[in-house]
């Protein structure tokens, strides 16, 4: 994004009497930021930045341009098909990808190689268990696994999404009852907490993307199960003290593979109340274009072209090179199936998140119950039964057991 | 002046007064019913299409959320743990600074800075250089000392936040202590001296005696704002881990802006008012028996 701002003055010199103001938020505060302006139809902004979450849901509410007749030279089969899809509603396409990310394995082929181990290409969450085991050496400062811990649906349960995931569990059933008091999330939630508890960093509930990006970089981390995107900053040896021992694996699965990665993806939107669609459109057509891309690429570096989005960025032999993690990734995001997301089948869209507007309030919720449990406060057990009972009550204020019927057809 | 005269130009002045009177009744109404209204109806922000009466529905749901009791056991320790420290360690703190020594004002000055600084910030200092498990002051001393530093807002999170809050609250509560003992009575204290009153009777008769009322609003202000307590959290503990730092103003906060559920979060808003009015209305109780039981009592 910053990158992106720097870039667009040249866009800017290239079209004269157009200026662009730029707000840069956090992403909690951009996300209440945005959510209030449009739930209002503020118009504060015409172009905004919103997730995998948001452009479906917002897309179905006609709160967005739909972003239809684009140009040819736009080269639109070129984005990823599952990202598109996360962007489109109801047949229209609603944002345009910068980048997209699955959830991988990075790890130290250093602490690896010294023990004498090797990383499976696709390990299984019992096989990272027995691996953190054998590199969890606290008192020399490196922890077995590093993992999300901070409440948030966007933090802990984004990991924690996948691992129920691959563990055989889902949000809801058909009938959306919620099913987080069942066997697989009992599995999945223990197996995570004592994971954690064993051989992760101290304080692990603090511990967000962020803070793990810091720690695997100061070398603290054996292990790590996060975004793909966070590759770039891990082989910068500007930004990174393991600059040249990172390996990279496909996320943990289990049980199943299925939802056992993630797919998110930041995108540029327009909103419907936006006063300068045309001049917005242009701009987020260029932003995310292939020419755009190149050029971020001879600017930073060819391992800091935006990833995820193009398919032509993993078809160029000097990125593969210059990007260890771009082979892991590509498989990954090529693998990641949002319509189908679990073993057992689901009335939703989406790996890590349900499509809903109850999704935030539910996954908020679960978040900051687990984080709770991390820290020792209440068994696993109970917490699941008090998050169950709490899920099912949004649900059923919401209004979706009055005519279920309608709902399981897809309906948001 | 003759009392028609007098009536003849109150008058007008009390019409002067009306359009101040119903802009501020406008100001106080105003949110108060859209925040009733809001609280009978299902409102999601990102589904305003969906909106509907549910009568007392969010209520019920507000009561029966799984934090919301938890919520209610945190406002009343943060507010009476706050409220304990800052009383008993105002009063020690000044009538040790009461007696004449050289450096006083510097000392006294400093003692009631901490009140001046925001509190987020003051959070922030907090969180990163005092309270930090790794790089923290604390951590230091503990080290120092060959102990395991303790890991603050994760081990003891409502612990820590009180420590900030009243922090932050001590220096009011001294500056009111200070001011009240300066108009206290020296030659009574010499008296009783001279009779041979030691140090603790002069302060159990004379000094406590002395400082009920001051007390007594210290207590009320404080409670009135530490009822609110909202930017330590959020700056900190985020109302975790889990939910053993969520007061009900944070967890109001998490029903409007992190659920975007308009409807809850107005009914919480309400039962925070109301909680708020019952420890008022109990505080003003309490306070003012004590006053009237000790001002009748013989000293």
């Amino acid at each position: 994004m910053v990158r992106m701002q720097a870039l667009s003055s040249e866009y800017e010199r290239a079209h004269p009497g157009l200026r662009l103001n730029w707000v840069i938020l956090e992403e909690n505060t951009l996300r209440q930021r945005l959510t209030t302006d449009i739930s209002t139809h503020g118009g504060q902004f015409d172009v905004m930045t919103i997730g995998a979450y948001e452009a479906p849901l917002w897309g179905a509410q006609q709160w967005l341009q739909p972003l239809d007749g684009l140009p040819a030279d736009y080269e639109l089969s070129d984005l990823f098909p599952n990202v598109r899809e996360q962007l489109t509603a109801g047949g229209h396409l609603y944002a345009v990808p910068f980048y997209a990310e699955a959830s991988i394995t990075f790890y130290r082929k250093d602490l690896f190689a010294a023990r004498g181990l090797t990383m499976p290409e696709r390990p299984t969450w019992q096989q990272i268990r027995e691996l953190a085991a054998a590199l969890h050496q606290p008192d020399r400062g490196v922890y077995g696994i590093c993992l999300r811990g901070k409440a948030g649906w966007g933090e802990n349960m984004a990991l924690l999404g996948t691992l129920v995931n691959a563990y055989g569990g889902r949000w809801f059933d058909p009938d959306w009852r919620p099913q987080i008091d069942t066997p697989p999330w009992h599995e999945a939630v223990s197996f995570y907490i004592d994971l954690l508890g064993r051989y992760g960093p101290p304080g692990p509930s603090d511990n967000g993307f962020n803070e793990n990006l810091a720690l695997f970089a100061a070398g603290r981390c054996a292990m790590w199960v996060d975004a793909s995107v966070a590759g770039g900053t891990l082989v910068d040896p500007k930004e990174s003290t393991v600059a040249a021992k990172v390996g990279f694996a496909r996320a943990p699965q289990q049980v199943t593979d299925r939802g056992s990665s993630w797919l998110w993806v930041w995108s540029l939107a327009i909103p419907a109340s936006s006063r300068q669609t045309q001049a917005a459109r242009d701009f987020i057509l260029w932003a995310t274009s292939r020419a755009y891309l190149r050029k971020v690429g001879e600017r930073y570096g060819v391992a800091s072209t935006p990833p995820g989005t193009r398919l032509s960025t993993y078809e160029a032999p000097e990125y593969m090179a210059a990007a260890p993690f771009a082979k892991v990734t590509f498989d990954s995001l090529r693998a990641v199936d949002p319509a189908h997301p679990t073993l057992l089948p689901v009335p939703y869209k989406g790996i890590q998140l349900v499509s809903i507007p109850e999704f935030q309030a539910v996954a908020t919720l679960v978040g900051r119950m687990v984080a709770g449990a991390l820290t020792g406060r209440g068994q696993v057990d109970h917490v699941l039964r008090t998050c169950q009972n709490a899920v099912e009550r949004t649900m059923k204020r919401a209004g979706y057991y009055r005519n279920s019927a309608a709902r399981a057809a897809g309906e948001p | 002046m003759s009392a028609s005269s007098r009536r003849a130009r109150v008058q007008p002045e009390r019409l002067l007064g009306q359009p101040a009177v119903v802009l501020l009744l406008l100001w106080m109404i105003v949110p108060l019913a859209m925040t009733v209204y809001f609280s009978t109806q299902y409102f999601n922000l990102l589904y305003p299409k969906k909106s509907s009466f549910v009568g007392l529905e969010n209520f019920a749901y507000f009561f029966t959320y799984p934090s919301f009791w938890t919520s209610v056991l945190n406002t009343v320790l943060l507010v009476g743990s706050v409220l304990a420290i800052t009383v008993v360690f105002g009063v020690l703190i000044s009538v040790l600074v009461d007696e004449h020594f050289p450096g006083q004002g510097i000392v006294r000055m400093l003692l009631v800075s901490p009140f001046f600084i925001m509190p987020t910030v003051a959070a922030l200092a907090w969180k990163n250089l005092l309270m930090n498990p790794v790089s923290g002051f604390f951590a230091w001393i503990a080290r120092a000392f060959g102990a395991t530093p303790v890991n603050w807002f994760a081990d003891w999170p409502l612990l820590s936040v009180i420590l900030v809050v009243a922090w932050e609250w001590l220096p009011f509560a001294i500056l009111i202590f200070v001011t009240a003992l300066q108009s206290m009575d020296r030659e009574q204290k010499e008296a009783a001296q001279m009779d041979g009153a030691r140090a603790w009777a002069i302060f159990r008769y004379l000094t406590l005696p002395h400082l009920g009322r001051p007390i007594a609003v210290v207590v009320m202000v404080e409670a009135i704002f530490l009822l609110n307590v909202f930017a330590e959290i959020f700056v900190t503990t985020n109302g975790g881990p889990g939910d053993a730092t969520t007061n009900v103003p944070f967890l109001v906060y998490t029903q409007a802006l992190l659920e975007f559920d308009v409807g809850a979060a107005s009914a919480g808003g309400l039962v925070a008012v109301v909680l708020a009015n019952i420890v008022a209305v109990f505080l003003i109780r309490l306070i003012g028996q004590s006053l009237t039981a000790r001002s009748g009592a013989p000293s």
